[in-house]
């Protein structure tokens, strides 16, 4: 479509004749001010897409003529290399060979001032695509953000223009999952809020949400305090910020109000792995998911059986097997769908919405696949890891390369996983895509280089993200732009209710704004990379598709490989609670699947008489009870019971079932399971 | 009648008899004999037998003979909340008889803190004692911790027991950790015995539970609801991994569920070694009565995992049974009288569980499942008894028709009808929660240890005549394929050269390895190895390393090798 495009470009210079005649019809825009954005921008131009297609000559042409209105006050000289090109015959592929810019940027002569937020911007030429459809249109951008969406914009003089050249104006990606201050024993992850946000503008991302994870003990308020702290400082681009649950106990409780309602966080994470350190039991989850709902926030869950990891890594370690390969050997695929399995079955019947990070097996995201077919809210996040490459190199003979991709869940060593991961999302059963990046070099990883368990999990993929998701779902026909825009940002900022200030291109969202390169091919290396890890999973990959330019926040931070980033000018983005696509039918549920009990009269029979000294108290638990050990329930004193021997009961007059809604009747579930 | 009478003594000679013109059903094929049982034992099958004089003949003209059922799950004796059900070991032997069952395995329920070996003595003398048909005991280990090795090496080797249950709900009493659950697998393996799971969530139970009785809700409806099925599903898929990963053989007792019966359908069908049980209740009968205005016979449905409000769920589970993907029914019975369950009757909870099922279990599968087409006749015999002979090691002792078996024979009648009712059924519990359904398929003559036992719709049991069977460990069934993998799975390292490079210094071991007295502790207690000094490490500077020479994979079998997965889950 993009050469195609290009070509339309050049018919903007066909005669005007051509053209003529809906430039001065009723369609052409009158300006309603010279900062307000035009009403009806966005409607009559962009959906009206028969009339689009007709008009296609006669609706370039207008614009072009607004160039020429800019160039009028512009400066002429950055115009010419594109120009030259457009001029020519060439065919379309000519001219991405001769490395001419696909975007060109027109600065208009001593406007452009050093303070980004009162940059005027225009994107000229390009086709925005959002989740729910794509088409031709120009942006017009101040102060951050998008003021007018539509062909033929007014806008005012002095303006900044980016010619995007045909090529596809997307949502600057959102990257749900990085770690970028973990602390792993004492060590922080070599690429921090700077080089990690840095990454992420280079590959198309202005967008990070940031995992808190404070240890066991430490307070999560702090904890959260000193992220944002030291995001504020450094970050280049917005971020927001999940808080981890590394334990359940009542202070929590009081802290993740605070957070919810005053810090505007609505994600938490709740571990089911790492045993003895994050691990929380089913009862704990069940209360975490209670309480989390009630707050209105998502709950994220990383999904792995923990007890049996636990052994595994023994059994292993006792095996004599301390190298990398210890770390997939001890952590099988059967236990991440065992634990998908189990919190999606939690969050069924708290009824809440769960979130599983890093969905790296293939019969993980077939139970996510499954449960969603029931009816279950529950979201899927694929990692760039996992949709690039397989765990087959943790039997690499370089410990260091098999080092660089320890992460949790390990990647599957089936290698058909990537591609069957990339079906999913295609279709919609896996939702968003992250990173999970959190890079520790190679002396880092090398703490455990006698013992797999004490390598520090994680791996890179900020940057690659946008462009794998392309090179294998897009580029492979899988997946189309649009649903290509949606897994990497729209369904994020839905999910986490950043939507629609972020996550689509519209007037009044934030002018975060990639403009995408469908064709460009590089080979990941490490040397190439922002990021400050030596070593690169994806080594020597080739991708196709990539940013060209990206804007966060009204400013060009990434044009043609090279970065303009300022630390420090990320944007903490509060994310209220309840958002609608996870919430909406959680409460309808709520309300649907109350339940009542049996008005039935007393039972007046014998009663067997108990010993009143309960037998059955738990003795005193050893240390490998279950988790958490309450006593027994007490047994009530039977022989205290109100009822009478009269015989009649109080609701003796009432027939069965008339006046109640028995949720879990005969003939139905409990739970509604099989919504389509 | 002619024959010998009662005999004190638990051996009976038993009677010299002769099964004449049935038609016998093995699980694998039916053909025309006569039977020839002597000493309790079965001395020649065939036509024309040359038998002593003074033979009883029992006359099978028209009907089935087939072998005895066995019923893998009774709970005669195990206490309940300081209850013992109502129907103990003689009673309930008596009407397992009466349906055609000629052996049980019951469970012997472990109290935390009870040695198994006393509780296994004191369960089987009691039975040895009471039992009118042979037994055989499983044991339901409640606390699990190492020091159990030592008894459970001496049950299995010397006491004749390979089956033991643990819990995945009752928590805070019963239940066991994941942690715990593979341990004692791997344990049990080495062993060769059985694991058997009760499979439900008991975390996520006991919320509920909290939570419906914080609505005020607190008759028997409250247990289904609070025993949903997906936490039924969720456990049952969690034990067989947890099973996967420990390569132990899986039995799931009491299938309730059409989820959760699927969940094990598709784990066989991806070579899991899982069995799996459905039960006279849940054959027969769904959970609607649950929602029963009358609380006695709300509360004679409560047993764990519920009976499924789902009424397709009966249908269901026969035919997963018919296609071999359930192998064993059972009875799972367990019967309190209604003063017993009254105990909960402020309070669902202290409901009592269990339901009644050991007499008219081989009636309902007939019923529901051969007179329905589903299933033929020796597929009839597989699920009601040769199964459970297989898996729990007692064939061809029991479960098969052939020379040298014991002579534990059903004469069935395929065409009479009989109507449960509580009035006139052998146990003593009140209420009966298969009431009023009629099933086609009635055992007329039923022979135990080579005795009539049950002629004409008479009973004519001893109480203590019943014999322990010892089982042997190992079982051929399932421990064939368990070996083979054990010997496929084992995981090798990748020979690789030290690492040599940089090693980021860990400062602060504090945050990583707690010494404080936290409760918890680092995911591998092996404090040593971060603080390990790195100096010294094995590699020299040549830069050859030892296996230099040694192309990669070339002597090393990798059994998770790139492009394969780690274990074998493909195994049509």
């Amino acid at each position: 479509m993009s050469d195609c495009r290009r070509q339309w470009n050049r018919e903007d210079e066909l005669p005007v004749y051509l053209a003529g005649p809906i430039s001065t019809g009723p369609n052409q825009r009158k300006s309603f001010g010279m900062f307000s954005s035009v009403e009806g921008a966005f409607d009559s131009k962009t959906i009206d897409f028969d009339n689009y297609a007709v008009g296609r000559k006669g609706s370039r042409t207008p614009r072009s003529g607004s160039r020429e209105r800019v160039l009028e006050t512009g400066d002429p000289v950055g115009k010419t290399p594109g120009e030259a090109e457009e001029g020519t015959v060439n065919e379309s592929t000519a001219e991405t060979e001769d490395g001419g810019p696909g975007v060109e940027i027109t600065n208009s002569s001593g406007k452009e001032s050093p303070n980004g937020k009162s940059e005027k911007l225009l994107i000229k030429g390009g086709r925005v695509v959002n989740d729910d459809q794509s088409l031709y249109a120009d942006v017009y951008i101040e102060d951050g953000l998008i003021k007018q969406v539509g062909e033929n914009l007014v806008v005012p003089g002095g303006v900044k223009v980016i010619e995007a050249n045909g090529r596809m104006v997307i949502p600057g990606g959102i990257d749900v999952n990085t770690c970028l201050m973990k602390p792993f024993l004492g060590t922080h992850p070599v690429d921090d809020f700077l080089q990690g946000t840095k990454a992420a503008l280079a590959g198309g991302t202005t967008m990070i949400i940031d995992h808190v994870t404070p240890q066991p003990g430490d307070s999560l308020l702090e904890a959260f305090e000193c992220w944002q702290e030291a995001a504020d400082k450094k970050a280049c681009c917005d971020y927001s910020l999940h808080v981890d649950i590394p334990q359940w106990n009542e202070i929590v409780k009081d802290e993740l109000e605070l957070l919810v309602h005053e810090k505007g966080i609505n994600s938490f994470q709740v571990y089911m792995a790492y045993k003895d350190l994050y691990q929380m039991s089913d009862s704990e989850l069940y209360e975490a998911f209670t309480f989390l709902k009630q707050l209105g926030a998502v709950v994220l869950v990383h999904a792995e059986n923990g007890d049996l990891i636990a052994q595994e890594q023994r059994k292993i370690l006792g095996m004599g097997i301390t190298g990398p390969e210890g770390h997939p050997l001890s952590r099988p695929e059967e236990l991440e769908a065992e634990a998908v399995f189990r919190a999606i079955t939690l969050g069924n019947r708290v009824n809440c919405p769960v979130y599983i990070t890093k969905v790296m097996s293939k019969s993980a995201a077939d139970t996510i696949t499954q449960a969603r077919r029931k009816g279950s809210v529950v979201f899927g996040e694929p990692i760039t890891a996992s949709l690039a490459t397989d765990g087959s190199h943790y039997w690499s003979k370089n410990w260091a390369k098999a080092a660089a991709y320890v992460t949790s869940p390990p990647l599957s060593p089936d290698p058909t996983t990537p591609d069957h991961l990339h079906t999913l999302l295609a279709c919609g059963d896996l939702q968003v895509v992250g990173s999970a990046h959190c890079t520790y070099s190679t002396s880092q990883k090398a703490i455990g280089k006698d013992d797999f368990t004490l390598i520090p999990e994680g791996t890179s993929g900020v940057e690659e993200r946008m462009g794998f998701v392309w090179d294998k779902a897009v580029a492979m026909g899988k997946m189309d732009e649009n649903q290509f825009v949606a897994v990497t940002s729209t369904n994020a900022a839905k999910i986490f209710n950043l939507y629609p200030r972020k996550g689509r291109i519209a007037v009044g969202s934030d002018a975060d704004i990639v403009i995408w390169d469908p064709d460009s091919v590089k080979t990941i290396s490490a040397k190439l990379q922002q990021s400050a890890a030596e070593y690169n999973i994806f080594e020597g990959m080739e991708c196709r598709g990539g940013p060209v330019l990206v804007l966060s926040q009204g400013q060009v931070v990434y044009e043609e490989g090279k970065l303009q980033v300022q630390p420090g000018t990320g944007r903490f983005i509060p994310r209220k609670h309840f958002p609608d696509l996870a919430y909406q039918r959680i409460k309808f549920r709520n309300q649907v699947m109350s339940k009542k009990g049996v008005t039935r009269g007393m039972y007046d029979g014998p009663v067997y008489d108990v010993d009143p000294a309960p037998k059955y108290i738990t003795p005193a638990p050893s240390a490998k009870s279950s988790p958490t050990s309450h006593q027994p329930p007490p047994i009530r004193n039977l022989h205290q019971s109100n009822f009478s021997l009269s015989g009649a009961q109080t609701d003796d007059n009432v027939p069965r079932r008339s006046g109640h809604r028995i949720v879990a009747p005969p003939g139905g579930r409990s739970n509604i399971t099989s919504l389509g | 009648m002619a024959f010998q009478t009662k005999k004190s003594n638990a051996r009976p000679a038993g009677d010299r008899l002769i099964i004449k013109g049935g038609k016998i059903v093995n699980d694998d094929q039916s053909f025309y004999a006569d039977i020839y049982v002597e000493d309790g034992a079965i001395k020649q099958i065939g036509e024309n037998l040359i038998v002593p004089s003074s033979v009883k003949t029992v006359d099978a003209y028209g009907q089935l003979v087939i072998p005895g059922g066995i019923d893998a799950n009774t709970n005669l004796q195990a206490p309940q909340k300081g209850q013992s059900p109502i129907d103990d070991f003689y009673q309930g032997t008596r009407a397992a008889v009466f349906g055609g069952t000629t052996m049980i395995i019951d469970h012997v329920l472990v109290e935390p803190g009870v040695s198994l070996l006393s509780a296994f003595d004191q369960w089987r003398e009691t039975a040895e004692q009471r039992a009118c048909c042979d037994f055989s005991l499983h044991l339901d280990i409640t606390r699990w911790h190492d020091g159990l090795y030592e008894e459970l090496e001496t049950l299995i080797k010397d006491k004749g027991v390979n089956s033991f249950l643990f819990f995945m709900s009752y928590k805070d009493k019963y239940q066991s950790s994941d942690s715990q659950l593979y341990e004692a697998f791997g344990v049990l393996r080495d062993l060769g015995a059985i694991a058997q799971v009760h499979a439900e969530n008991g975390d996520i139970i006991d919320e509920e539970q909290k939570k419906l009785l914080c609505l005020g809700i607190t008759g028997p409806e409250g247990h289904v609801l609070s025993h949903p099925e997906e936490v039924e599903t969720e456990a049952v898929y969690r034990a067989i991994t947890i099973a996967k990963q420990a390569n132990c053989p899986l039995y799931v007792t009491k299938v309730m569920s059409k989820s959760a019966a699927d969940v094990i359908a598709k784990a066989r069908k991806k070579g899991m070694v899982v069995y799996g049980e459905p039960i006279t209740a849940g054959l027969a009968t769904d959970g609607s009565q649950y929602w029963s205005k009358d609380w006695a016979t709300a509360a004679a449905f409560v047993t764990s995992p519920p009976l499924n409000p789902d009424p397709s769920t009966p249908q269901y589970l026969t035919s997963l049974l018919a296609c071999g993907d359930l192998q064993v029914t059972s009875s799972a019975q367990a019967s309190f009288s209604t003063a017993q369950k009254a105990v909960g009757k402020d309070d669902f909870t202290l409901i009592p569980e269990g339901t009644n099922g050991i007499e008219e279990r081989m009636s309902v599968v007939w019923d529901r499942a051969v007179t329905s087409g589903k299933m033929d006749e020796n597929e009839f015999v597989a699920v009601t008894s040769t199964n459970a002979a297989k898996l729990f090691n007692m064939y061809p002792r029991k479960g098969r028709i052939a020379v040298g078996s014991d002579a534990d024979i059903v004469v069935w009648n395929p065409k009479e009808t009989q109507t449960v009712s509580a009035k006139t059924h052998n146990l003593t519990v009140e209420v009966n929660i298969l009431e009023g359904l009629e099933f086609r398929g009635v055992a007329s003559v039923v022979i135990s240890g080579g005795r009539v036992v049950l002629e004409d719709g008479k009973l004519n049991v001893t109480e203590g005549s019943g014999r322990f069977v010892p089982r042997k460990a190992f079982p051929d069934a399932v421990y064939k394929r368990i070996r083979a993998r054990s010997k496929m799975a084992e995981a090798r390292g990748v020979p690789r050269g030290n690492y040599d490079g940089p090693v980021h210094d860990v400062i602060s071991m504090t945050k990583s390895v707690p010494s404080t007295p936290t409760t918890r502790g680092p995911p591998c207690p092996k404090t040593q190895t971060g603080t390990r000094n790195l100096h010294q490490s094995g590699f020299t500077l040549a830069g050859a390393q030892v296996d230099d020479h040694i192309p990669r994979r070339s002597t090393q079998r990798i059994v998770a090798p790139p492009g394969g997965r780690s274990n074998i889950t493909s195994l049509s």
